[in-house]
């Protein structure tokens, strides 16, 4: 709650601060990293049949300046001559665009499975079970399932293409928190200001609108941000196995393939990836800019 | 001592076919909680305000006086005998907007502006942006917070919040207030100045206004007739009649009155049952 005035007037310094602690991390875990590889043995930490370090060589772990030195140099053979980081980012976008796509959908079906719960006790006790169970059935059973039923689909001359298929998987993975954040936060008002609404005689849609809905807000912001990350993590994994082209996650299988040769190539859609989290939550950090005045609190009297 | 009366003398009625601001006939309320047990919170309550008269309603903790306030603003439901407000049903009172209301917390909504909260009823009531511009200026000035008007809950004190709430429940000029210990939360000089300008207000809009409070000066200083109350089941033991003026002549002086610290004494009285004892006008709370 009071991270609201915080963020509504960072001081310049603890900007600057933030983002020094920011890079130091990765800077450690790059020096962690290095560090490791250049001490650790190179066949790695052993115990008994157990390998809980891994092996040192290039092959294992790459330096990191060859990693990142490998995004602009050509992907391969000839007729592939653009830079990996081109490729990557083109893989990376269309990824972003079927993600978003999965989590505004996912958001809206959370969003109205949250209101329908809130509405209904009886809808509660029926619907919220079932919303946590379809978190434990494995994404790679659903994925030829969702494809199969979706290719049924024809209205006129809409056609069901896979990368819809990805789309409804990522909106699988999304719609969960919505759903049990916004219900948590669409019952977060005070019986007070619910009596105080019923005080003024208005209904249920009113009190949704003008109470429930802006006070779901801060309960809201990070089930959004869960929502996004899922929905990533839910069309890289849904490329994988429904075999969508285009994408990042058939690119790190494609780059996997190639990692005896090339090991510092299979990090680049890694990168990839982090770098569509990174936008997802940037999105979502701005959303939350945008809906600050739905975040402060009040100080009780 | 008691009375069992319509209108006060210092607060007389204008026309005898005036309805009652609040008319509560024969009031039981029973809880049923888990495996069917009872509990009886209001029994056999009679109770009549006049328009324009302040009543408070004074007891110890669970006597049912928020309850009964519950009752009169339709936020529950008697189980027994009937609840009228200006001669409506409590629901259609409601409804219509017959009252204003204000809790012991401000509960002001924090994402909107002491305007946006002060305008809030008159938005979901649909009056128009000029006339509720006019109206939210108006009732700042009231409460004295017009510096304030674009400033967030979060950055009030606790009094101005509380000064926030009761100028939204004033918002639609309701011709009654009900209000549940409302100063309840505030610290004893801020619950004083408070006192003052809510004596000020009532005077100044005419409002009958039911108070609930469990401190017997609070209650004397604002009121024309209290209303005693036994817990357990909650009963009304005695109304007590406080002959200190009317509204417009209260002042910080009235504290220091004889005549205020004998009522403080007889409501305490009636609260224990028995003849007052420990320092006259302290609070009890």
């Amino acid at each position: 709650m009071s991270r609201g005035s915080e963020k509504g007037a960072p001081r310049g310094n603890q900007t600057l601060r933030r983002i020094a602690f920011g890079a130091a991390g990765i800077v450690l875990l790059v020096v962690l990293w290095e560090l490791y590889k250049a001490l650790g043995p190179a066949s790695g930490v052993v115990v008994g049949d157990l390998t809980i370090l891994p092996r040192t060589t290039d092959l294992a772990m790459p330096h990191v300046w060859d990693m990142v030195g490998r995004l602009f140099e050509n992907s391969g053979g000839g007729r592939n001559a653009a830079p990996v980081w081109v490729d990557v980012l083109q893989a990376s976008v269309f990824t972003l665009g079927v993600a978003a796509v999965g989590w505004v959908v996912g958001v809206v079906v959370g969003m109205l499975l949250a209101v329908l719960m809130q509405r209904f006790r009886t809808a509660e006790s029926a619907v919220l079970p079932w919303i946590i169970l379809s978190q434990t059935v494995p994404l790679i059973a659903i994925a030829p399932l969702v494809r199969r039923w979706g290719s049924q689909l024809e209205f006129g001359d809409f056609t069901w293409e896979n990368w819809m298929s990805v789309a409804v998987i990522a909106s699988y993975l999304a719609f969960f928190p919505v759903s049990i954040g916004a219900l948590r936060g669409l019952n977060s008002p005070d019986t007070i200001h619910v009596e105080l609404f019923r005080s003024y005689g208005v209904g249920w849609w009113r009190t949704l609108f003008t109470l429930r809905l802006p006070a779901s807000v801060p309960y809201l912001l990070p089930a959004l941000r869960l929502a996004a990350a899922n929905a990533v993590i839910g069309t890289v994994v849904a490329e994988v196995s429904i075999g969508l082209r285009g994408g990042l996650g058939r690119m790190i299988i494609e780059f996997a393939q190639q990692a005896s040769g090339d090991p510092a190539k299979t990090w680049a859609p890694i990168f990839g990836a982090i770098a569509v989290g990174l936008v997802a939550a940037g999105f979502i950090a701005l959303l939350g800019v945008l809906l600050r005045r739905y975040r402060r609190g009040e100080v009780p009297a | 001592m008691s009375e069992a009366p319509a209108a006060s003398a210092t607060q007389p009625v204008t026309a005898t076919d005036v309805a009652a601001a609040v008319q509560v006939t024969g009031v039981d309320k029973v809880f049923v909680g888990k495996k069917k047990a009872t509990v009886t919170a209001l029994e056999n309550i009679d109770l009549t305000v006049a328009p324009g008269e302040f009543v408070s309603l004074i007891g110890p903790s669970g006597c049912g006086k928020s309850t009964l306030l519950r009752l009169i603003a339709d936020l529950d439901t008697p189980s027994t005998g009937s609840v009228t407000v200006f001669g409506k049903t409590a629901r259609q009172a409601r409804i219509d907007q017959e009252y204003g209301i204000a809790f012991q917390q401000a509960g002001l909504l924090p994402w909107r502006t002491v305007t946006g909260n002060i305008e809030l009823p008159l938005e979901l009531h649909k009056v128009g942006s000029a006339a509720r511009k006019a109206r939210s200026a108006e009732l700042l000035a009231l409460v004295g917070l017009s510096d304030f008007a674009e400033s967030y809950p979060d950055q009030l004190s606790g009094g101005m919040q509380q000064r926030v709430a009761i100028a939204r429940a004033l918002a639609e000029s309701p011709r009654l207030l009900l209000m549940d210990e409302p100063f309840g939360a505030l610290d004893e000089m801020t619950r004083e100045r408070m006192q003052t300008e809510l004596v000020k207000i009532t005077a100044e809009t005419g409002a009958a206004v039911v108070f609930v409070t469990h401190s017997i000066p609070e209650a004397v200083y604002l009121s024309n007739r209290v209303v005693v109350m036994s817990p357990r089941p909650g009963r009304i033991r005695d109304i007590l009649t406080v002959s200190l003026g009317s509204a417009a002549e209260r002042n910080e002086q009235l504290r220091e009155n004889e005549a205020f610290f004998e009522n403080v004494s007889k409501v305490r009285e009636l609260l224990h049952g028995e003849a007052p004892v420990g320092v006259r006008g302290v609070e009890t709370r």
